[in-house]
């Protein structure tokens, strides 16, 4: 069982590593959105270091989402998901490892890039660990939560913007601790409260999670 | 007596037609009866005059919005437990009309607050708690609309209708904590006062006209799902 995860996540992860374009293009469209606020709002150092912690999240949650279609399109596409779903491994566990492995190429990147984005933003160099590890909790979560509307949608007309609408509302919960801890330690009432909360709901989605995964995967491909 | 005799669509579909007249009936008098209470009975409130009468619209279609979320996510529930075909198509049927309390509650909200706020749209906990509610309607549409095969249409459904009632606490609770960290024009509602009993009155006659109003029409729509499906 752990075996099968195990072998996913390295499948998934040299997948990703031959085709490293696709990864960096998801981590660029976060930087660039997150360069695309100080030319909208102006450059008024106060104002960015108020609004840094909110775009930087926002920013992860469109970066991590994007690449969700692809979670699982490739594997539908090419049959190899119907032999995991025959294979003897449970599918809940396959699930749980395609998601880790997403997390991997999706969000872990991010929480390495946004204390360069914070330093653009002018963020006091204090809150950079609050940032990355809020980022490190949260991103997980985006990408479990995102795996279950990427099943849902697989091989439907228009998934791509449709995965958006059925994903980002319930990204709200992640968002508001992700940036609300940042905000905190800024303040100097430290952040540990939602970052505890954020650890919360990762625990919790990595436990419930990967059973909605798998049943919306034999739901699309029954 | 044998619950699963009226899960069969075709044994149904007589019943929702009964029922559908019966509530719509039902919906319309009690519509009338707490309109009447309600603009002509009640006084007028001291604080903020004859604007408050917004609320015998508005608190009933704010109830609805959360309340048949609550039902959808059940039938999603019972048809992937039971796998019966009609406790997808009562969650279908369902959706739009939570959508429409859910998108009243914010119209009659905001149009309340312009004179009483000052302003159409605050960031408040339970207007934004509703905004992301009516969202979540929209993608359960916007996914069920999107199937083709609607046996994986109802599924597809029902599961993101579970997983949207699990996350709903969990954003209502965040938003409320967001929302005090920012305080910003909010006003706070927590501590209602005092309500005159005519005021009351209305506004439960006018919740039962919705509950009424809410069975009806999904009645009807399930009638036509089943047409469309079983013909």
């Amino acid at each position: 069982m752990v075996d099968a995860a195990i072998s996913i996540v390295r499948r998934d992860l040299l997948l990703a590593w031959r085709r490293r374009g696709d990864v960096a293009t998801a981590l660029l469209f976060f930087i660039i959105v997150a360069s695309l606020f100080p030319l909208g709002i102006g450059a008024e150092p106060n104002l960015l270091r108020a609004i840094a912690p909110g775009v930087i999240w926002v920013a992860a949650l469109l970066s991590s989402m994007l690449s969700l279609s692809r979670l699982f399109a490739a594997d539908h596409a090419d049959g190899t998901l119907e032999q995991l779903l025959l294979g003897a491994s449970p599918l809940g566990v396959i699930a749980a490892a395609k998601a880790a492995a997403h997390w991997i190429v999706a969000g872990l990147p991010l929480a390495a890039v946004a204390p360069l984005i914070a330093l653009q933003y002018d963020l006091p160099s204090a809150l950079y660990p609050v940032l990355a590890l809020s980022l490190l909790l949260g991103t997980p979560v985006l990408s479990m939560i995102g795996a279950i509307g990427a099943a849902l949608t697989l091989g439907v007309r228009g998934g791509g913007i449709l995965l958006s609408l059925l994903v980002l509302p319930l990204y709200v919960p992640v968002l508001i601790l992700g940036a609300g801890s940042v905000d905190m330690a800024s303040a100097g009432m430290g952040g540990e409260g939602q970052l505890l909360l954020l650890a919360a709901l990762l625990v919790a989605s990595c436990a419930f999670a990967p059973w909605a995964i798998a049943a919306a995967l034999r739901i699309s491909m029954e | 007596m044998n619950w699963f005799w009226y899960a069969s669509p075709q044994t149904f579909y007589p019943l929702a037609g009964r029922i559908a007249l019966g509530c719509g009936i039902a919906a319309a008098l009690l519509a009338a009866a707490g309109l009447y209470v309600g603009f002509f009975v009640a006084p007028t409130d001291a604080q903020q005059g004859e604007v408050y009468r917004v609320i015998y619209i508005h608190v009933p279609a704010a109830w609805m919005s959360m309340f048949i979320y609550v039902v959808m996510a059940c039938w999603a529930a019972l048809g992937l437990a039971f796998n019966t075909r009609l406790s997808g198509m009562m969650a279908t049927a369902l959706a739009p009309t939570g959508a429409l309390f859910t998108f009243i509650a914010l119209w009659t909200g905001s149009l309340w607050g312009r004179p009483t706020w000052g302003t159409y749209w605050v960031w408040d906990a339970r207007l934004t708690s509703e905004l992301i509610l009516l969202f979540l309607y929209l993608g359960f549409i916007a996914l069920q609309a999107a199937i083709d095969d609607p046996r994986r249409a109802d599924r597809a459904g029902a599961l993101l209708a579970i997983v949207g009632a699990v996350n709903i606490p969990i954003i209502h609770y965040s938003v409320v904590w967001w929302n005090t960290l920012h305080q910003g024009a909010s006003v706070s509602m927590a501590k209602a006062p005092t309500v005159a009993a005519q005021m009351l009155t209305g506004m439960l006659l006018m919740a039962l006209a919705f509950w009424a109003y809410s069975i009806a029409v999904t009645m009807v729509r399930v009638r036509c799902i089943i047409r469309e499906r079983e013909a």
